[in-house]
């Protein structure tokens, strides 16, 4: 597409014939301004090539560690054994061919009095505007005997790539009658409903391979998102095979012992064929270590710009942020770089941010031809992110097999072209 | 308060005009508002409305089947997978500034 020039994005009606003389010695003096952004994934990316599309003149640098990413969205299928994990996994490659700069190191340091970035090789980068955008990093002391060697025997996954193998390779070399757990910690984690997409997706799996197979899944909380929907599911597709154990009936893991795959509650010790522990979880450690979060784990940011509340000029966005109602999810952190992004080009250009209009829409799969969804639109509402509407905000109980099946085919539509607005 | 005349406020406050006299505002102006507002729509239906799956592409659909459409699914007398409860979040100056963009843009 041929995007329109900042003038008319930011002037946008009649008062066009006046503007010009008004604009023009700020438009060129904002020339070239340097926007730093942390983070290569559905934040940082979704911004960097907003920024790029909307003004060729930026001086865009993405800080990413990784040379691939893998996306969150997408990864439960991978589990479930529907594709391969290449097909949910990108480069930088067309990034970089749009005139990012891409540097594949770790950002370790902010310097916000300074303006810069440190990189762990030593390098400093200057910028004008910086987007911090590192999604989350565990607590690993949340549950006792739970840590990254841990996580090696009982992977997370929450952070999709080698711990989304791993955790693939153990449900394929599991005994049919083994036992999965899905350890879901307290809210607020990234992705309300991934632990029971999972579950779904591994039921697929066992259903057709290990049909002796159980999953449970042992839950802090005392409800889900979707909860409904997916307890039609279980019972249409896998009667008998998911069991979902509340907070309230000591359901929350506490300890877990890696060496023997046991993982513990209040009141049950649960003997696992393969455990997946999802533990709790905060802002990405660059964050924190910048004081973003002041303290509380995830940064809190004004809800029209995602400028962080603590430092001016350092924006914050997706899963690291406490976005009022918005949830953790890809949907999320791509419409706020895009509202975070207009935001940018209306401060390099000296004029007010609008508030943008905030959507996120999430698929859950049950199985490859049945998903459902949640739709929900945000507007800024006492200084924070608030539902548009609260009633009928999912797919109905009772839909038909076709209107699953053609929500199924949505989801993979909207993967596939919220990944080319990234990644293509 | 006291009201700045400064170039800092005249586009937002122009911004704002626009928004609300839709109807009356120019053909350029109107594409301008809606590509604001499609920014949330691309995630699906792809960047200019240009989408690939089973998400219908929009891009250089004619105003008129656009607005309707949206409007038909609002009203809830269209069925849709998801856009009827989408649809809910905007106003008619919104989903007209929507149906200008996304028509304005050339199909593939």
């Amino acid at each position: 597409m041929k995007p329109l020039s900042r003038r008319n994005f930011i002037l946008s009606s009649a008062a066009s014939a006046a503007a010009p003389f008004l604009l023009a010695p700020v438009y060129a003096a904002a020339k070239g301004a340097r926007v730093v952004i942390i983070g290569g994934g559905f934040g940082g990316v979704s911004l960097a090539r907003y920024l790029r599309r909307h003004d060729p003149t930026l001086a865009i640098t993405l800080i990413e560690r990784d040379a691939q990413y893998t996306t969150c969205p997408f990864s439960n299928g991978v589990l479930g054994g529907l594709y391969p994990i290449s097909q949910i996994s990108f480069t930088y490659a067309k990034v970089k061919a749009a005139g990012i700069d891409v540097v594949n190191e770790e950002a370790v340091n902010i310097d916000p009095a300074a303006k810069t970035v440190t990189l762990a090789g030593g390098r400093t980068l200057k910028f004008d505007y910086l987007v911090v955008c590192p999604g989350i990093d565990f607590i690993w002391d949340s549950i006792k005997g739970y840590n990254e060697q841990a996580a090696e025997l009982m992977p997370h996954a929450w952070k999709a790539g080698a711990q989304t193998s791993l955790l693939r390779r153990q449900l394929e070399s599991m005994p049919d009658g083994g036992l999965v757990v899905i350890g879901v910690p307290a809210m607020p984690y990234r992705c309300p409903p991934g632990p029971y997409e999972r579950a779904s997706l591994i039921a697929y799996y066992l259903k057709a391979n290990k049909p002796k197979s159980k999953i449970i899944i042992l839950d802090a909380s005392d409800a889900f998102i979707k909860q409904d929907l997916f307890m039609e599911a279980w019972h249409r597709l896998y009667p008998g095979m998911i069991e979902w154990v509340p907070g309230s009936k000591s359901g929350r893991v506490l300890s877990v012992n890696p060496s023997t795959l046991t993982v513990s509650t209040g009141f049950d010790d649960y003997k696992a064929a393969v455990a997946n522990i999802i533990p709790a979880q905060r802002a990405g450690a660059i964050a924190v270590r910048a004081g973003l979060d002041e303290g509380t784990g995830y940064c809190a940011i004004d809800p029209v710009t995602f400028e962080s509340r603590v430092h001016k000029g350092i924006y914050v966005l997706g899963d690291a942020t406490i976005a009022g109602e918005m949830p953790k999810s890809g949907f999320s952190a791509n419409g706020q770089a895009k509202a975070c992004g207009r935001a940018i080009l209306a401060a390099i250009a000296g004029s007010a941010a609008v508030p943008a209009k905030l959507l996120n829409i999430c698929y859950s799969m049950a199985e490859p031809n049945y998903a459902f969804s949640i739709v929900d639109g945000f507007a800024v509402k006492d200084d924070s992110l608030h539902l548009t509407f609260e009633d009928n905000r999912t797919t109905p109980i009772g839909a038909s097999d076709d209107e699953h099946s053609r929500e199924a085919q949505s989801a993979r539509s909207w993967y596939a072209n919220i990944t080319a607005e990234m990644f293509g | 308060m006291i009201e700045r005349k400064t170039p800092r406020n005249l586009p937002l406050r122009f911004g704002i005009i626009a928004l609300i006299a839709a109807p009356g505002i120019s053909h350029a102006a109107q594409v301008a508002n809606g590509e604001a507002l499609g920014d949330a729509c691309t995630s699906c239906h792809g960047i200019g409305g240009h989408g690939t799956g089973y998400i219908p592409s929009i891009a250089g659909v004619s105003k008129v089947t656009l607005l309707q459409e949206l409007k038909a699914f609002r009203a809830q007398s269209a069925q849709a997978t998801i856009m009827n409860r989408i649809a809910r979040a905007y106003t008619d100056p919104e989903l007209e500034a929507l149906a200008e963009y996304f028509s304005s843009r050339p199909r593939q």
